[in-house]
């Protein structure tokens, strides 16, 4: 280390950051490779289906194939498209998915940045995600790109808020913004410890907000195939549109962590007796995250999509409403000595 | 009462987890896929596949260039140019069949009185060109000897039916 150190003198902590950032972004990317193989895998398997089986061992070199092919694909522009914003949004919705993951904590220890407002910060960095839906709309001049950048930016900006009441919800519990603190306050002696039982309103909502988030099925109005053909990028082709496919599911994984690390206790295993301990807490995070991603592919394969309207309704007036009147039953169970967490 | 209990079934999604209990079900069923190349589905004897042109045993054609089932195709798939031969029988000097029109109906074959044109089990063919499309009488001849034991097999199989 002090050899590297002195070997790059006083652009050591350019590029120590340059690797941190290198040593997480790429099993990110990784992990969306894979999840795309496995999302096919387990709606095929739900479907009957085998699912993917041809390139390599049961299909497991089949998402290599595809980045491959995507990758020799012609990017397309239209000629009525403004061209700097066509290139520009993908890019503007894959930044925030990766930016994100700046303050996960991976391990008590293990996290890029351990900022205070970490929980602020995700926020914030992920309402910036629809900008690229709504720039991809835009500039792609095109009535269906439009119409799913309309739709996309009204419900995300909807579930945004039902999705900030919740994790209201969850710093009032923890006392703190900052996620390792949130992950560290529901150490107990077992799962029922974790945030998910107190909140287990405002945990389905923000889970749900997720889905809707992440424009997934059943809440995947923005792309709609049966009634605009793909949504905002319907006009993108080649490496552009891997890139809104890449983004698409890193949000996923995003929400996943997230959701575990504030619901579901993060690295903490579920019993804390052997065997339990044995198993590392990175290993732990990664099962829960894994899991919510299982439920994601699993409401895709069984639930048909919202109507728009059923979705606006949903947001505005289950959702909001059910988490402002947990946050107050919350508020008030924590001044009773009934409080356990 | 019962707007309560409906509240509570919607509310604590039990027809969501009833619907993704029975897709999480299927997860674990028998998968019924058929993996092509490698295996197979079952073939009915009265399959009806790329054309043939038998031949009787002693090698000569069976087809008399009736031209019933060039009348009969629907798709007009079929052309036949007929005149006669030394030995004085009417035979077929041309007889295509445009596999791009063709539906498979299976006409030609229900029409021919002397079971001349037949659809064979046979399904996997390729054209590289529009033109590769157009069987020739040659061509068809050539499938039926190619395949007559299994085509007289199919035939023998059905002929209580017919």
């Amino acid at each position: 280390m002090a050899y590297f150190q002195d070997l790059f003198g006083d652009a050591w902590p350019l590029v120590w950051t340059l690797v941190k950032i290198v040593v997480i972004v790429m099993p990110i990317l990784g992990a969306v490779a894979y999840l795309t193989y496995f999302e096919r895998k387990v709606i095929g398997y739900i479907q009957v289906r085998i699912g993917p089986n041809r390139v390599g061992p049961i299909g497991l070199l089949q998402p290599i194939a595809d980045a491959v092919k995507i990758l020799l694909k012609e990017i397309i522009i239209p000629s009525g498209a403004n061209k700097f914003l066509f290139v520009a949004a993908p890019v503007l919705a894959i930044a925030p998915a990766l930016v994100a993951w700046a303050v996960v904590p991976f391990s008590p220890e293990l996290v890029l940045s351990n900022i205070d407002a970490s929980l602020l910060f995700i926020l914030a960095v992920t309402s910036m995600g629809v900008y690229g839906v709504i720039v991809a709309g835009w500039a792609s001049n095109s009535k269906y790109a439009f119409l799913g950048a309309i739709r996309s930016s009204a419900q995300i900006v909807s579930y945004e808020i039902a999705m900030g009441f919740a994790l209201v919800g969850v710093l009032m519990v923890a006392h703190s913004l900052n996620l390792g603190q949130i992950v560290k306050g529901q150490t107990g002696s077992g799962f029922w410890s974790w945030y998910f039982v107190p909140l287990f309103p405002l945990f389905l909502v923000y889970l749900i907000s997720g889905v809707a988030e992440t424009n997934r099925a059943p809440f995947d109005v923005a792309e709609g195939e049966t009634e605009i053909v793909a949504g905002f990028h319907v006009e993108y082709s080649g490496m552009t549109f891997s890139v809104f496919y890449l983004a698409e599911y890193a949000n996923m994984i995003l929400v996943s962590a997230l959701c575990s690390l504030m619901f579901l206790g993060g690295w903490l295993p579920p019993f804390n007796f052997a065997p339990f301990t044995w198993i590392p807490g990175f290993l732990w995070l990664l099962l829960k995250i894994a899991f919510i991603l299982f439920l994601f592919l699993w409401f895709r394969a069984t639930f048909p999509r919202y109507r728009y309207d059923q979705i606006m309704r949903l947001g505005w007036k289950v959702f909001i409403p059910v988490t402002l009147v947990w946050i107050v039953v919350i508020g008030a169970w924590m001044q009773t000595p009934f409080w356990l967490w | 009462m019962k707007w309560l209990k409906d509240f509570f079934r919607t509310f604590l999604l039990v027809e969501l987890v009833q619907g993704m209990v029975l897709t999480g079900r299927y997860l674990f069923a028998r998968k019924i896929t058929v993996q092509f190349p490698e295996e197979k589905t079952p073939q009915s004897n009265r399959f009806r596949g790329l054309h043939a042109l038998r031949r009787y045993a002693n090698g000569e054609e069976r087809c008399i260039a009736c031209k019933l089932c060039e009348a009969v195709c629907p798709a007009l798939a079929i052309t036949i140019e007929s005149e006669q031969r030394e030995d004085g029988t009417r035979r077929t000097t041309r007889y295509d069949i445009d596999l791009s029109k063709c539906i498979f109906c299976g006409f030609c074959e229900e029409s021919c009185p002397v079971d001349s044109i037949v659809e064979t089990r046979i399904f996997e063919y390729h054209a590289e060109k529009r033109s590769e499309l157009l069987y020739t009488k040659q061509m068809l001849l050539a499938i039926g000897d190619k395949n007559e034991a299994q085509i007289a097999a199919d035939r023998a199989q059905d002929a209580r039916y017919r």
